[in-house]
């Protein structure tokens, strides 16, 4: 099975859901309806036998303004993957629907994307922060995200400020 | 016994037995690092073991959006400390691929043989807190003793002696001498009469069968539903290897078997069954580097690549098989000299998100046993 069947046999079942598929280079993805995202993957998962979900990332395109949800299917039948990607309007809140049921893994992936991305995602049965402190204010990968200086009232060092070394020389640190 | 009934039933009303909930870590011998697992333990038994990570948290995705794609490379060391050269293969096959670059065949022999010798490196670490977990000192310090000898190897190699920023986009960094190949020599035919004998020591050891049979099994389906890759796939006795399977490099070219448990000791997918497939894996790695150390072509050890890399626009998923499992990068490409976005998909982070799953109902010394069988690096779990 090639991703053009792939793309075929979804398309069969899902003409509303299937938007279409972009051709980049070197891999191409499935473009999918967030309302017809769960679906899809169950269809995927069950009849064309993708047993694993590889990868769920979130992208954020603050220039479209789009976020990004893009699913990875991993397939050991098929020896291959598939990418499906789900474009959310980039506003406050904006959620999909929690594949969590489908795929175990995609919990924590979940709540990884909605950590660092902010994207909500509606079922999750525990959508909190997983690597950042649960305090922590933002969603670092946002394109706009800002580095605090302060966290707790403890000042955060700059990795990339040249000035911040010399002063330790002058300190005496260097 | 039949006293300590007697005395039991005659205890005063209020003595009540609840459930309990207990910290394990974040620092704690046996969580392999700064793992902290929130436990509601009924007296010995688990009945809820939840992992909080995090602890070594960096946001390696957020630092390789403003780095260039070589400036990802010594990073991406830190990911899986025990296993540098796996993971920095990753990228960089992950970046070529964007790329089209071609990879001269002497970097691709380099760069197979001195991932097969971290995979070696980074099972005898596993093997060696494994056995630490179990109460066995002595294959911790057997595992240290025959790691350390590749790590001197890495160390002539590259100049470190974990994170070695060896393996670059296009090649490697620094030749092989020939010096160094005899040194690689000398280690296989030291190491491979050991295996053996760490075997006799610990995997079929009585005590060490009783303490790691029957639990924390990880069947296939969990397997599959929880992503989980390598070894665990491997132990749930699905014979699946990307090296195999959907091969990269010069992988095609080698000949070397894919280990998979048969639950010989007890449950198909149990701890004592992660463990075998450990051990042999360090046997098929051997194999591998037999088969290419001899033969290494000569030419450069390092491709066209321009000094500044930009893929082309486009994106791409690159899985690689580490020892851990299948490390997997998603790269989104503007054209730009840095990446867009930079996915890693660790398969620690998914290894250790079934713990609650695979530990509900044992003894809290099993727990210890799952988590050293699961085998996982906190620094690739956190990223």
């Amino acid at each position: 099975m090639t991703f053009e069947d792939v793309f075929q046999k979804l398309q069969e079942k899902f003409p509303k859901g299937i938007l279409g598929k972009e051709d980049t280079k070197p891999d191409p993805f499935i473009k999918v309806a967030p309302e017809e995202i769960h679906a899809v993957i169950l269809a995927m998962r069950d009849v064309l036998h993708f047993e694993t979900l590889g990868c769920l990332s979130g992208v954020d395109y603050p220039a479209t303004p789009a976020l990004c949800v893009v699913y990875h299917l991993v397939s050991y039948t098929h020896k291959m993957v598939v990418p499906l990607k789900v474009t959310l309007p980039r506003e406050p809140g904006v959620g999909v629907r929690s594949i969590c049921d489908i795929y175990k893994a995609a919990n924590w992936l979940e709540r990884e994307t909605w950590d660092l991305v902010g994207i909500h995602f509606e079922g999750h049965p525990d959508l909190r922060r997983i690597l950042c402190p649960e305090d922590w204010v933002g969603h670092p990968l946002r394109k706009d995200y800002v580095t605090p200086d302060y966290y707790n009232g403890m000042p955060v060092p700059l990795y990339f400020d040249d000035t911040a070394g010399s002063e330790s020389k002058k300190e005496g640190h260097a | 016994m039949e006293s300590i009934r007697e005395h039991l039933a005659d205890a005063p009303e209020n003595l009540k037995t609840d459930e309990l909930l207990i910290n394990m870590g974040p620092q704690h011998p046996s969580t392999h690092g700064v793992l902290r697992v929130i436990i509601k333990t009924d007296g010995e038994i688990v009945k809820e073991a939840i992992p909080e990570v995090g602890y070594l948290h960096r946001c390696f995705e957020k630092h390789s959006e403003n780095v260039d794609y070589m400036g990802v490379e010594p990073y991406v060391d830190r990911l899986d400390y025990l296993a540098s050269m796996n993971n920095a293969m990753g990228w960089a096959i992950a970046v070529e691929k964007m790329l089209g670059a071609e990879v001269p065949r002497r970097a691709e022999y380099i760069r197979v043989i001195v991932s097969e010798l971290q995979r070696i490196g980074s099972h005898l670490m596993a093997y060696g807190t494994y056995g630490l977990d179990m109460g066995a000192f002595t294959a911790f310090m057997y595992g240290f003793r025959d790691r350390e000898m590749i790590l001197d190897i890495f160390e002539s190699l590259s100049g470190a002696r974990l994170l070695y920023n060896y393996m670059w986009i296009g090649g490697v960094a620094r030749d092989i001498t020939p010096d160094q190949v005899q040194k690689i020599k000398d280690f296989v035919a030291y190491f491979k009469p050991k295996i053996d004998e760490y075997n006799d020591l610990v995997t079929y050891n009585k005590i060490f069968i009783e303490r790691t049979k029957n639990i924390g099994i990880l069947d296939l389906e969990t397997c599959f539903s929880y992503g989980l890759t390598g070894v665990m796939l491997r132990g749930a006795g699905f014979k699946w290897d990307l090296r195999k399977d959907l091969p990269y490099s010069i992988y095609p070219e080698v000949d070397f078997e894919v280990p998979v448990a048969s639950g010989e000791m007890g449950t198909l997918g149990d701890c004592w069954d992660r463990h075998i497939v450990r051990m042999h894996e360090m046997k098929q790695s051997l194999r591998i580097i037999e088969q290419l150390i001899d033969g290494i072509p000569t030419g450069p050890y390092r491709g066209k690549v321009g000094k500044v890399v930009k893929p082309p626009v486009g994106e791409h998923f690159s899985r690689t098989e580490c020892p851990r499992g299948e490390l997997a990068f998603y790269i989104v490409s503007d054209g730009s000299g840095k990446p867009y976005r930079v996915r890693c998909k660790s398969p620690c982070f998914l290894n250790i998100s079934t713990l609650d799953e695979i530990t509900r109902g044992v003894m809290v010394a099993d727990l210890v046993a799952t988590i050293g069988s699961l085998d996982i690096v906190l620094g690739e779990v956190d990223r």
